[in-house]
């Protein structure tokens, strides 16, 4: 079976944005871009599966700018085998950027898709989702556990109200959730075969895909900044102000 | 623009998520109408959705193929009923994060995801980068689908409306999943989402019976519900389903007690719109403390109990 690994580049976890003066965006100029951490998770779990057997072989996709590349080598050392940028300088929105995938899909056929449930960017948390609808198969979001049954996959979620299992047919669209593993890095060796790995680049139109926005995005504000209050100096004294706030009885 | 709202529910009970999904539909300006699919206790959760004020008409498909939600069966039959509508929206929980996506798709649409206020009739804001941005969107689609973060809108009232109901059907079982089953982490504390107190305990509580003997006491006391950070989650202290953060659970209740958490921005982005932030942490510099409003530098196994005690 081959998965199907769409990885985004995306700001780095650790550091917080800034929004740009003129409202137009958040500044990246100069910030340091990392593989979505949940793609991360998927990344590894395809891994993991190939490792158990269970897939034959990995192929890593990025939709973005030239410098993606370098989010799909980071895929590459990781163990993936190949890799496809479908390259743009263009913002693809996720709606976009499914019908990209659900084309390759259509060429790569693959027996799973298995993909991050939210690009820390966007915080859109609807691209698998959207895949899978458009592909006509089933999906298992936000996903803790993932087992092959044979021609089926049992995917354990991560919901409101504690953890759900489905059962899917394959073909299936699995995104996921933090707990599902824990990334490997990279080991220097790997990380200079990656560079040997094969790495096709694409374009949307190759794939028939128009990336023209739906949303326009007329502002990006930074939200109201929270004031810090003040720094009590015993558990009485929170105590008293506490109840001076009315916040407790 | 009339809207179409996804009603959810569990166990026959309408969630108080689809009443702030309510509010969101109605500020678009246009009637709402409240769509209950689901198995065999579809009809009592019509009647809680006909009894919510403002809506218009509750549409109830009943069908075991809809008893557990899946997104495979639940999307389709949404599609197929939205001819009538201008906007379909779901609340931003796991069940509305899970279909609308997929629904936007089968509509050919870009859904606007975890909207916190409407602007216009295809105008939002929505945070973006866990919160540190909020951005204005317009949509250009013909239809609209939109998920809603709930704790941004006031809860329509529970009763007074007096819709009227009718059955719907669509095209039932997809054939492509089934549910398995749910591990259920019950508990007779308020709910997360709708609490009006959260004691949430961090990394610091060391292990989970440190953690449940430190946080419920507080957590009893109170009359709170339990909330964690990732690293308490993943660390087995407590389950998934109590995390908070971008990727956990988005609460605002009116007082928030983070203990032993150091205020990571992804744990921020899903409490910092809380009315009263309290922080106990050892560590001075912790970013928590920049948020809080009243911040206690003090070592959490002994705040914490005499806290409970004093209160
Ligand atoms: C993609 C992604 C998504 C994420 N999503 C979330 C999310 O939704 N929610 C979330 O919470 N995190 C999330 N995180 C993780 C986040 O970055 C932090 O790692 C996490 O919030 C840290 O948890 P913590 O504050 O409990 O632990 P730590 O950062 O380790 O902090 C522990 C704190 O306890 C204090 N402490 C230690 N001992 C004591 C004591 N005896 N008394 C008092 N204080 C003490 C320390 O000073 C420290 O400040 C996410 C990360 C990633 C990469
Ligand atoms: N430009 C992109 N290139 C590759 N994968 C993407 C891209 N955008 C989104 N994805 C995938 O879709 C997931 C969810 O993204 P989103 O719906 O934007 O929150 C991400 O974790 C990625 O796996």
């Amino acid at each position: 079976m081959k998965i199907l690994v769409p990885v985004k580049r995306v700001i780095d976890y650790n550091l917080k944005p800034r929004v740009k003066a003129d409202g137009s965006g958040v500044d990246l100029t100069n910030i340091k871009m990392s593989m979505n951490p949940f793609d991360e998770i998927a990344v590894e779990e395809a891994i993991r599966l190939r490792e158990k057997g269970a897939a034959s072989e990995i192929v890593a996709v990025s939709i973005g700018p030239a410098k993606a590349q370098e989010t799909l080598r980071t895929a590459l050392a990781m163990g993936a085998d190949r890799a496809i940028l479908v390259e743009t300088d263009d913002q693809v929105e996720p709606l976009a950027v499914a019908r990209i995938l659900k084309a390759i899909a259509d060429e790569e056929a693959p027996g799973m898709v298995l993909m991050g449930k939210q690009a820390i960017d966007d915080d859109c948390n609807q691209t698998g989702q959207m895949l899978a609808a458009l592909m006509g198969r089933p999906q298992g979001t936000f996903a803790s556990l993932v087992a092959i049954e044979g021609d089926h996959v049992s995917v354990t979620r991560e919901v409101d109200g504690g953890l759900e299992t489905v059962k899917l047919a394959l073909p299936a669209v699995v995104t996921t959730d933090l707990r599902l593993n824990e990334p490997r890095y990279a080991s220097l060796p790997n990380i200079m075969k990656a560079k040997k790995k094969p790495l096709d680049v694409k374009s949307p139109a190759d794939y028939g895909v128009d990336t023209t926005p739906r949303l326009t995005t007329l502002k990006v504000e930074e939200p109201p900044v929270r004031q810090a209050g003040e720094v009590v100096g015993s558990v009485d004294e929170l105590v008293t102000k506490l109840k001076a706030m009315g916040a407790v009885a | 623009m009339s809207a179409l709202v996804l009603a959810e529910h569990d166990g026959g009970v309408l969630s108080a998520a689809t009443l702030a999904t309510v509010t969101a539909a109605a500020a678009l300006g246009g009637p709402v109408h409240v769509l209950v699919a689901g198995g065999d206790d579809a009809a009592g959760v019509a009647d809680a959705a006909a009894a919510i004020a403002g809506v218009e008409k509750v549409l109830v498909a009943q069908d075991a193929a809809y008893g557990a939600q899946l997104a495979e069966n639940v999307a389709p039959l949404i599609a197929g009923l939205m001819d009538g509508y201008d906007a379909f929206l779901a609340p931003a929980t796991t069940t509305g994060k899970n279909i609308a996506p997929r629904v936007a798709a089968l509509l050919d649409v870009m859904q606007v995801s975890e909207i916190i206020s409407v602007e216009g009739p295809k105008t939002f804001t929505r945070p973006i980068y866990a919160g540190n941005a909020v951005a204005t969107v317009q949509s250009s689609d013909a239809r609209l689908v939109i998920t809603v973060r709930t704790t941004t809108f006031d809860k329509a009232a529970a009763t007074g409306g007096s819709a009227t109901v009718e059955a719907v059907s669509g095209p039932g079982d997809a054939g492509l999943s089934s549910f398995v089953g749910l591990e259920a982490s019950r508990s007779e504390r308020p709910e997360l989402t709708s609490a009006g107190i959260i004691v949430s305990g961090g990394r610091a509580l060391k292990d989970a019976e440190t953690f449940s003997q430190i946080i419920t006491p507080l957590a009893d006391k109170l009359g709170a519900a339990i909330g964690a950070s990732r690293a308490a989650v993943d660390a087995g202290y407590i389950s998934n389903d109590y995390q908070v953060g971008q990727t956990g659970k988005i609460v605002a209740p009116d007082l928030y007690i983070a203990v032993g958490i150091s205020g990571a921005i992804q744990h921020l982005a899903g409490m910092k719109d809380s009315k009263v932030i309290v922080a106990i942490n050892k560590d001075p510099d912790a970013p928590i403390f920049q948020i809080a409003d009243l911040g206690l530098v003090a070592d959490l196994f002994q705040a914490v109990p005499e806290l409970t005690g004093k209160l």
